[in-house]
């Protein structure tokens, strides 16, 4: 095939702009190329792109799910209440978490897969749910050791120093460790996802779903697992996301749904793929950091960061639906 | 004269699929048009709808000449065409009211505020116009094949045509409904509408046909008039004689495979008893609804038989869903390969070599990691097996024609030796020629399995079967006296049908 500039622009386009933004910001900002700046921007979007992950896999499966943000603000609660009111440990507050997401994920796979309520409207709900759920335990308020509670007493717990080392620990002080956890996840679902005949049966089913059961999958048991990989990987978000604030902050699920999905559709354009890909949303994610980080050192004001990533989202969209050859 | 074709020419490619053909149509007259798949039936209704413009020749419609650009210049002309897919004529959601408005209402023909008084007026104007006689605030939907099949009828003759094509009618409707369309179509005769009718059901034509004129590999193979030579006619478009009952074709010296007895399709329905064995091809043929696909998922674990019992290689055969199947070397190829076998173009493996292993790949790979390398060299085998025509096993299928990707659905499921191989509609779409390869493959590797073909069309389930049965009504009733003459097959012959020669596969001229 030969290498047309349209072809180049599907197939390389972001990253050829990712290119450019980094060498502009180099340029304009010496700073910007630090090692340390680096990591901090892979540190700023780790959590956005490992909830973008899981919103990956049940999209390669065919379905969608808003519901990780709403989850991952949730769980971030449940850790910080785990740890400040029940004053328990790391292991039990990690534990608890991955229950929930696991539970949680299980709920969107009724209601989908089970009740055949769309995946939109279903996770949607889900988010929804979870938004307010958070808020019950405490009466709205955030959580932070000493928090007075409904009932007049003081919370006796606190944040233990190996829970907050998830968040803000860098592994031979330079690597953090949501990074580290970003760079296991991804690799080990990219592995399954393009390797693998379970990923095979994913992107099956996402493709055309009774196909894939004529062919023998088992398509209800993989669309249960697409929700609840994807709710596992949002719940270790919320994780990270607690161990990063310190405390169980009402507002700190703020955006990331919109973040996470913008990352996985932006990555729909990476390499020319033209579906969804694992890999392709942490490029996107990484993408949308680099930007923002750069705009950020360059002193431009931060009201402009939805501007920034509405454009970067709508000019992958346009690569991925408007260039690229139309499919059967 | 409604209409006077002469001489029409079409080539695809270097595949000509009409030369020269004429006929004419007088007003209020029926004239059948029959042919087997492939004769060049739907190229030449086409034409006249001005889907496709002709090579050469000409259309002369109430005395003027005539070319379409767009099937609504042929609309314009008087030519109305009912396709033959009824299930997708229509919006299911809107009343029936709102269907028969729909071409005024998205022409722009409509009164700007729909759905009061005036739109009930006229939709029920446009009923009585084939005196439907429904319920015409009813969803679409909701109606049976048939009443559908009439409300597409009610819409076509709103535009008030010339000439009415209806194409296959009848194949979905029982004896009553056919004759309740039959009813209506007199009425349009007596209109001085001109009906060209697809159909090579002898009941259909016997009823409702002044004339016949039969396509064979694009060329008129013969005309026939009052009174009617059925048998003449189907000679015509098979090329050979057709509906001789042979004697009873000798068991293979095998067990049988599968075993199916006091079997009911559906509640209610006639239960009945089959048997296949080892090394032979069966063929069961009926109409659209006659169970034909109900047989086949409850073979292969799609869903519960209502009543009776199976027996597969000796044993009982409950197979709880297609995954199960599969792994008993029960191997369904599915009607429809795109809606049924093919991914789209966003899967990552949509291509031929991932499209064949994918049903195997449990088997192909153990450890979860898909060797590639060993994929594509089952995937190349099978192409040379099957003579698929292909860049190679990296080509997507939506780059191949019709008759290749009919192939590669079969050599995904040769792939793997199955005992019990069912092919629903594997004719589906495809060219004469590659249907005659497709046969042959069939037939070829027929031997260390059964294998059951499921056909709507007769002459097909003839060309591929060593035995034929026919289903209706959710029951298989063993004998396939439709398409024959009456005398010629006894009806109640507990005989199936043998076609007459063999191979009974005919080549077309190679242009």
């Amino acid at each position: 095939m030969t290498l047309s500039p349209r072809r180049l622009a599907i197939d390389y386009g972001l990253l050829i702009l990712l290119a450019g933004l980094v060498a502009v910001f180099a340029v304009a900002e010496p700073a910007f190329l630090r090692v340390n700046n680096l990591f901090s921007i892979l540190q700023a979007v780790a959590i956005v792109a490992l909830l973008g992950v899981g919103v990956t896999v049940t999209m390669i499966a065919g379905g969608f799910d808003l519901s990780v943000g709403g989850l991952a603000a949730f769980v971030q609660m449940a850790a910080a209440y785990s740890l400040v009111v029940l004053d328990g440990s790391t292991g039990s507050a990690i534990l608890l978490c991955l229950g929930l997401g696991i539970l949680v994920g299980l709920g969107n796979a009724v209601l989908i897969v089970r009740l055949g309520i769309p995946d939109l409207l279903a996770t949607l709900g889900m988010l929804f749910l979870l938004a307010g759920l958070q808020l019950v335990p405490t009466g709205g308020r955030s959580i932070a050791p000493g928090l007075i509670l409904l009932d007049g007493s003081t919370a006796q717990g606190t944040f233990t120093d190996g829970f907050l080392a998830l968040g803000r620990h860098r592994v031979w002080d330079i690597l953090p460790v949501p990074v580290l956890v970003l760079a296991v996840v991804a690799a080990a679902l990219w592995l399954v996802m393009a390797w693998t005949r379970f990923g095979r049966v994913f992107y099956a089913i996402g493709g055309n779903e009774l196909a894939a059961r004529l062919a023998g999958a088992p398509t209800r048991l993989y669309r249960v697992a697409a929700y609840v990989i994807s709710a596992t990987v949002a719940s270790i978000g919320g994780i990270l996301l607690a161990a990063r604030i310190g405390r169980g902050d009402v507002s700190a699920g703020n955006g990331l749904m919109l973040d996470a999905v913008a990352a996985a559709l932006i990555g729909h354009a990476v390499l020319g793929a033209n579906r969804p890909n694992i890999l392709g949303t942490v490029v996107g994610a990484v993408f949308v950091g680099v930007l923002l980080n750069g705009l950020t050192m360059l002193n431009a004001p931060y009201y402009l960061q939805d501007l920034v990533k509405g454009a970067v989202l709508i000019g992958a969209l346009a690569v991925t639906y408007g260039l690229a050859p139309r499919r059967a | 004269m409604a209409l006077a074709v002469r001489g029409l020419t079409k080539s695809f490619g270097s595949t000509r699929a009409l030369a020269d053909v004429s006929f004419d149509l007088a007003a209020g007259e029926a004239l059948a048009l029959m042919g087997a798949n492939g004769a060049g039936k739907s190229t030449l209704v086409k034409i006249l709808c001005g889907v496709h413009g002709a090579d050469t020749g000409s259309i002369t419609v109430g005395g003027t000449a005539v070319t379409f650009a767009s099937p609504g210049q042929a609309r314009a002309h008087g030519i109305v065409a009912v396709h033959q897919s009824v299930a997708d004529i229509g919006v299911p959601t809107l009343s029936v009211a709102a269907n028969l408005l729909l071409d005024s209402v998205c022409t722009g023909h409509a009164p700007v505020w729909v759905g009061g008084r005036g739109s009930r007026r006229a939709a029920a104007a446009i009923a009585a116009g084939i005196g439907l006689d429904l319920d015409l605030s009813r969803t679409l939907g909701t109606l049976s094949l048939a009443e559908r099949q009439l409300v597409a009828i009610a819409r076509a003759v709103a535009h008030d045509p010339a000439v009415l094509i209806l194409d296959e009618p009848t194949a979905s409707l029982s004896a009553p409904e056919a004759e309740r369309l039959f009813t209506i179509l007199d009425r349009l005769k007596s209109r001085d509408v001109a009906l060209l009718y697809i159909s090579h059901r002898t009941g259909d034509l016997r009823r409702i046909a002044d004339r016949i004129v039969v396509l064979r590999d694009g060329r008129v193979a013969g005309r026939f008039g009052r009174p009617l030579d059925l048998g003449a006619a189907l000679h015509a478009m098979l090329g050979r004689a057709v509906g001789q009952a042979t004697p009873h074709r000798p068991r293979p010296e095998t067990a049988p495979v599968l075993r199916l007895s006091r079997t009911r399709l559906a509640p209610g329905a006639t239960p009945f008893d089959l048997i296949v064995h080892a090394g032979e091809v069966l063929a069961v043929t009926g109409p659209v609804g006659a169970g034909k696909s109900t047989l086949a998922g409850a073979l292969f674990g799609l869903w519960p038989l209502a009543a009776g019992d199976m027996e597969f290689a000796g044993r009982p055969w409950r197979p709880r869903s297609p995954r199960d199947a599969i792994r008993n070397g029960v191997f369904l190829a599915g009607e429809d390969r795109w809606r049924t076998t093919f991914f789209p173009a966003t899967v990552p493996f949509a291509h031929i070599a991932g499209t064949i292993s994918f049903p195997f790949l449990d088997r192909w790979s153990r450890t979860g990691l898909v060797a590639r390398a060993a994929e594509r060299r089952a995937a190349a085998a099978r192409i040379a097996e099957f003579g698929i025509r292909t860049r190679g096993p990296g080509d997507l299928p939506s780059a191949l024609s019709g008759g290749n990707q009919q192939k590669v659905v079969l050599a995904r499921w040769h792939a793997e030796p199955a005992r019990l191989l069912l092919l629903d509609e594997p004719f589906q779409g495809i060219d004469v020629g590659a249907r005659d390869d497709i046969v042959r493959a069939i037939r070829s590797a027929a031997r260390e399995r059964a294998t059951i073909v499921f056909v709507n069309d007769l002459e097909e389930a003839l060309a591929v079967g060593d035995r034929v049965v026919s289903m209706a009504e959710h029951a298989v009733v063993e004998e396939a006296a439709d398409f024959a003459e009456p005398g010629t097959a006894a009806a109640g012959d507990p005989h199936p049908l043998r076609p007459a020669e063999a191979p009974p596969c005919h080549r077309p001229p190679r242009p």
